[in-house]
């Protein structure tokens, strides 16, 4: 008789809400990661999350923890308001490309210049996937989006952002680190990345952030299999994956 | 406790302090930048929170993320910081969670000055952020009034979870005058069952959102807002009546405009002219109901404004034309003298009133010679 092992089980820091996710879009994947690293330190009751505008704006429905939902590229200031008054409270955002690096770069790079006690998880799929799949700072050069429809021109439509790079030139920032999440190997050092940006954060070492190359299948028209060999051939050759800053104290933590 | 020389914006910052402020954030603006100086002192020395935000839009959206766990915030501004504000004054309406915002008013539009104006009556009372809500909206018209406020603001915005805003001319913020300070009020978290405070193990998660997908469910919030509002304006209607027994001619003005023509109506009644005054302390809502008494026994109303008639057509709105209403403006950062309201007293006294040209256009035409 052969014997089964658990290889997977729901993580609880999740409720029990069917994800409005597309398929094959590694949202879910990351979603799982931060539920299981939310988990596994205890920190579900005392967690706050921000939501952001976005694709995953309905990320308040999918973790069990306390939530609320910013404005368009707001996340940060908001999370600076509540970890600032509840300081013993984990407090993270989840944010796009779109939300993030766009209308929302003042209130990220501020929040991470002031060195706020945040974790920060930054989906980066080359779009704006909610609206549609329109250009996003990050979207390459080329790259066809339905408001870059003759690609991305670089003359007139600027250049991609390395929002990881540009973070983590900042003294308040602890941690930053670029991951990607097109295979399983890529996955596993991502939820390490993840739980190391919790653990700052829990010990007071400053503001951390994990960028995640991430796939949009539906909006780069591409079957997911595709999408994942899109990240592992164009995504992660302009966006390399890598840690940008990792203090001395955060180099130190055991998990 | 004794009367102190404060000036106002320190006042403000002081008073809300005593009120209870646990976190502040805010941005620099002539001529509301005294409370910011104030609190980045006086918050760390209490072990309260003061952030000085990258930018008005930052500013608010964490007085969104404090207020949703239920602690006493506020931030300030001026004008053009106001405008930044108002897509979190929208959100923060939509997510009903209390917060007190001060406007010390300035010359507009665009950067205008930073002169004292009332030209921002309109987006504060009739609501500058997208959507259907309403804030309740304090005027004072002293350093005193702006400190007994500012802590009711709190109190305010506590029990209808909604955004009670300070507005002032930047004359209130920037005069010194005696003025009492309340005695310090320790902090008290409420113990809301809304507030996103963290589980801590003893309830069901919370979620606090401004999003209602579903029209319906978005409608059905709309309604509850607007009821609450009805209980707001029953309940909350605060204004300053002066002279107003045997008036015969009644000015309305808020603030700063009110006070200046409170100094006209106490010369006109030393030359013998029934005039008397009545100033809104809440102009959201809005005393229409003493409007719409008064309008039944006076002959005349005379609206004065540091703005082009911005409450004038709230004022009109409750007169419904039953007597003449006048209009008296000065804009851009200038503030009325006395002797002018007085003037526009004895030109009522004397001449013929009507009610058929817009009160607006006719006090153009007499601004012509500016």
């Amino acid at each position: 008789m052969a014997t089964e092992n658990l290889v997977y089980e729901r993580p609880v820091a999740f409720t029990d809400t069917p994800t409005h996710y597309c398929p094959g879009c590694t949202h879910g994947v990351a979603h799982h990661l931060v539920a299981e690293v939310l988990q596994e330190m205890n920190i579900i009751e005392k967690t706050i999350g921000v939501a952001p505008v976005g694709c995953s704006v309905f990320a308040y429905n999918y973790f069990d923890t306390d939530f609320v939902e910013a404005p368009h590229g707001r996340a940060p200031a908001m999370a600076t308001g509540i970890k600032r008054v509840m300081p013993d409270r984990i407090v993270f955002t989840y944010q796009g490309d779109g939300d993030l690096a766009s209308i929302g770069m003042g209130e990220i790079v501020h929040a991470a210049a002031r060195g706020e006690n945040l974790t920060v998880i930054f989906i980066n799929n080359a779009n704006f996937g909610m609206t549609g799949g329109q250009m996003a700072p990050t979207t390459l050069p080329g790259m066809k989006t339905s408001s870059s429809q003759n690609g991305r021109d670089v003359e007139t439509q600027g250049y991609p952002i390395k929002v990881a790079e540009m973070l983590s030139t900042l003294d308040g920032v602890g941690y930053c680190v670029r991951r990607s999440l097109h295979d399983p190997k890529n996955i596993r050092l991502a939820k390490k990345a993840i739980r190391i940006a919790f653990e700052t954060q829990a010990r007071g070492l400053g503001f951390a952030m994990v960028e995640l190359l991430s796939t949009c299948p539906t909006n780069w028209g591409m079957t997911p299999v595709n999408s994942l060999k899109f990240v592992e051939e164009h995504m992660i050759p302009a966006y390399p994956l890598g840690d940008f800053k990792v203090s001395e104290a955060i180099k130190g933590i055991k998990i | 406790m004794a009367k102190e020389l404060w000036k106002g914006n320190e006042a403000i910052a002081e008073a809300a302090v005593r009120a209870g402020l646990e976190a502040y954030f805010g941005y620099p603006i002539t001529p509301q930048t005294e409370v910011l100086e104030y609190l980045s002192r006086r918050m760390p020395e209490l072990g309260r929170t003061f952030v000085q935000a990258e930018s008005e839009l930052g500013a608010i959206n964490m007085v969104y993320g404090a207020a949703c766990t239920g602690v006493r915030v506020m931030s300030s501004s001026s004008s053009p910081g106001m405008s930044l504000m108002m897509e979190g004054i929208s959100y923060i309406a939509g997510t009903e969670v209390p917060a007190v915002l001060v406007n010390v008013m300035r010359g507009g539009p665009g950067l205008g000055n930073i002169a004292p104006a009332q030209g921002d009556y309109n987006q504060a009372v009739h609501g500058g952020g997208h959507g259907d809500y309403q804030p309740i909206v304090l005027a004072p018209a002293s350093v005193q009034e702006a400190i007994d406020l500012i802590a009711l603001s709190f109190d305010l915005a506590e029990k209808y979870r909604a955004i009670c805003m300070l507005i002032l001319d930047g004359c209130v913020g920037q005069m010194m005058e005696p003025a009492e300070m309340p005695e310090m009020k320790p902090i008290q978290r409420g113990n809301w069952d809304w507030a996103t405070d963290g589980k801590m193990g003893n309830r069901k998660r919370r979620v606090l959102s401004s999003i209602y997908l579903d029209p319906i469910e978005e409608e059905k919030m709309n309604l509850r807002l607007l009821n609450r509002w009805r209980t707001i304006e029953e309940n909350e209607v605060r204004y300053k009546e002066y002279f107003l027994d045997d008036a015969e001619i009644v000015i309305v003005g808020f603030g700063t405009a009110g006070r200046v023509a409170l100094s006209a109506v106490r010369e006109a009644r030393a030359a013998g002219i029934k005039v008397g005054l009545l100033r809104p302390i809440t102009v959201s809502p809005f005393p229409h109901k003493i409007i719409e008494q008064l309008a039944g026994r006076v002959n005349a109303f005379l609206v004065t404004e540091m703005n082009s008639g911005q409450m004038l057509e709230d004022v009109r709105l409750a007169v419904k034309g039953r007597v003449p209403v006048e209009f008296y403006g000065r804009m851009g950062g200038v503030v009325p003298f006395p002797d002018e309201i007085l003037s526009e007293i004895h030109r009522m006294t004397k001449s013929k009133l009507s009610a058929d040209i817009h009160p607006r256009d006719a006090w153009l035409d007499r601004m012509a010679h500016i």
